[in-house]
């Protein structure tokens, strides 16, 4: 029972809003303690689990080649481009990036999006670009709502798209798992019943999606810019 | 053989030039600590593989220090104005988008290439870290296309990195510490204790009211753990296996398929994922670091339903 000290230390520090690094690490420390290991031996492991998960941090190699282009006006330029495209608005940018991500995840490609790569240098200019198309200067609100829902539309679109592919890690997981404890499955029938799950997601985060440019709407002709 | 060793490297680099720029900047108030905060990380990249697990674990606990006691700072120069960048942008056009392109189509080319070429019946890269390996490849890539159509400086790349990670700050290390955080829980066992209180407190009697906990009990439980992956061992092992599966005959594909979904809906809620819900909003200069999860709860939510209705529907057909 004890050991979950952590558990409520993570919770509390999230709540009172104190730096989530200094939270995590106290949090870690008290539960290896908790779970009857010596202090030293605790920060002994954190450091080997805190090097064993480097490779999270690679993605942060795109940020030269990001930082250069925004530097040479590349969200200015998608910005420009969804300028040029009457029909576009915001619903349907983010519609039409929801199921591109969502079906190129369900074939394995789960690279071809990503916040540094793709949303923030992209897909939140565009969207936001797509919006001011129709009601000029956005207020600083809007701009953030906007950012946010592209951010969103990337996680989403990944999560209950990349099931359907058979090796994709998830599905790697409850393989070996099931088969630890004597169930053997095959991966192609794990793929196939992600697939309800994936529709239920288009549909209901792609009418939400789609409210999105209401919602807009009557936020910013309430509230007029003066113009 | 190109491993994640190497790529470990480039990253270090990477940091280590972040830390040198932030040294030599005297416009951000606090640059020594960003200075030292970007060096250690970068030393755990360069030399981490190399070092005993103890001093991994003081290199990390100092990197906290650094970042909570005064915290970072950021750079006040810099940064080109709305003008220039649209001169640039109208100058340029949409070969801009060329490199940034590049660095998703070479990932996707080289994982699909990497794992069929062979030099001297090695294979050329480690064909289980292929993805990772070819995202590196692909921005090296990307970089070399940029420089040589926008020819700036040489120092420009690492200059802009530095802008970007500083603007991202203490977050860029989260999703690693929540990483190390998850080992601890599972090496204390808090797994089986969760589960423990699920199986005691919960009425299990009713293959309806077992479906619903299990779904529900991946969510939440992804909730508390940041990550799907380690919730589904627990709560299968305490709840589908025994109860869904031999108790009630549930199919176990359908279970899992949609039990790890379930979970899923959970990463969607919680800032523990903080690497798809917490880093966007630092990259995307939001305010309020719950904007994105408060934006993804009613999906999530409504997902949960979905799934706890198809689990039900499904999962005793046959």
């Amino acid at each position: 029972m004890f050991s979950l000290i952590g558990i409520v230390i993570v919770v509390v520090g999230f709540v009172l809003r104190m730096n989530p690094l200094l939270v995590v690490t106290v949090a870690g420390l008290a539960t290896g303690i908790a779970g009857g290991l010596a202090p030293l031996e605790v920060v002994a492991a954190f450091g080997k689990a805190f090097i064993t998960s480097r490779y999270v941090a690679i993605v942060w190699l795109v940020l030269p080649v990001i930082g250069m282009l925004e530097h040479a006006g590349l969200k200015e330029r998608a910005r420009a481009v969804v300028a040029g495209l009457r029909a576009a608005t915001t619903s349907r940018v983010l519609l039409v990036y929801f199921a591109l991500r969502q079906i190129t995840a369900a074939l394995g490609l789960t690279s071809l999006g990503g916040h540094p790569q793709m949303v923030r240098p992209l897909i939140a200019p565009m969207a936001e670009g797509a919006a001011e198309n129709e009601y000029g200067e956005l207020p600083q609100a809007t701009r953030y709502r906007i950012r946010a829902n592209a951010a969103a539309v990337d996680n989403i679109a990944l999560f209950f798209g990349e099931d359907i592919f058979i090796a994709i890690g998830s599905i790697l997981l409850i393989r070996g798992f099931l088969d630890q404890n004597g169930i053997h499955v095959e991966p192609t029938q794990l793929a196939i019943w992600a697939i309800p799950t994936a529709v239920c997601a288009f549909i209901i985060h792609g009418t939400r999606l789609l409210l999105l440019d209401r919602k807009l709407r009557a936020e910013l002709q309430r509230k007029p810019t003066d113009a | 053989m190109i491993t994640l060793e190497h790529i470990y490297w480039l990253t270090g680099l990477m940091m280590a030039g972040v830390s040198i720029v932030n040294a030599r900047d005297r416009t951000n108030p606090r640059r020594f600590n960003n200075t030292a905060f970007w060096g250690i990380y970068a030393v755990t990249f360069l030399v981490g593989s190399y070092l005993p697990d103890l001093a991994s674990g003081f290199l990390v606990i100092g990197m906290v220090l650094v970042a909570s006691i005064r915290g970072l700072g950021q750079s006040k120069s810099e940064g080109s104005s709305r003008e220039e960048r649209e001169a640039s942008a109208h100058r340029w056009g949409n070969k801009l988008f060329i490199p940034a392109l590049a660095i998703p189509v070479f990932t996707v080319l080289g994982t699909i290439v990497f794992k069929k070429i062979t030099f001297n019946g090695l294979p050329l890269v480690d064909v289980k870290q292929v993805t990772v390996i070819s995202l590196a490849i692909a921005t090296i890539i990307a970089l070399a296309i940029g420089m040589s159509m926008l020819r700036p400086p040489l120092s420009a790349p690492i200059r802009e990195a530095r802008r970007l990670l500083d603007a991202v700050g203490w977050a860029a290390v989260l999703p690693q510490m929540l990483a190390a955080l998850g080992a601890l829980f599972a090496l204390a066992g808090v797994g089986n204790v969760v589960s423990g209180i699920a199986q005691r407190w919960i009425p299990l009697d009713h293959p309806a009211a077992v479906v619903t906990t299990y779904a529900i009990g991946m969510a939440i439980f992804t909730m508390i753990m940041g990550n799907a992956f380690a919730a589904f061992p627990v709560m299968t092992a305490g709840i589908g296996l025994p109860l869904i599966v031999q108790k009630f005959g549930g199919d176990p594909t359908i279970m899992a398929a949609i039990g790890m979904l379930s979970g899923f809906c959970g990463t969607l809620m919680t800032p523990m994922a903080a690497n798809f819900n917490i880093v966007p909003t630092a990259l995307l200069e939001l305010p309020d670091e719950n904007a994105v999860i408060k934006v993804q709860i009613p999906t999530a939510l409504a997902l949960l339903a979905a799934n706890i209705l198809l689990m039900n529907f499904l999962v005793f057909r046959h």
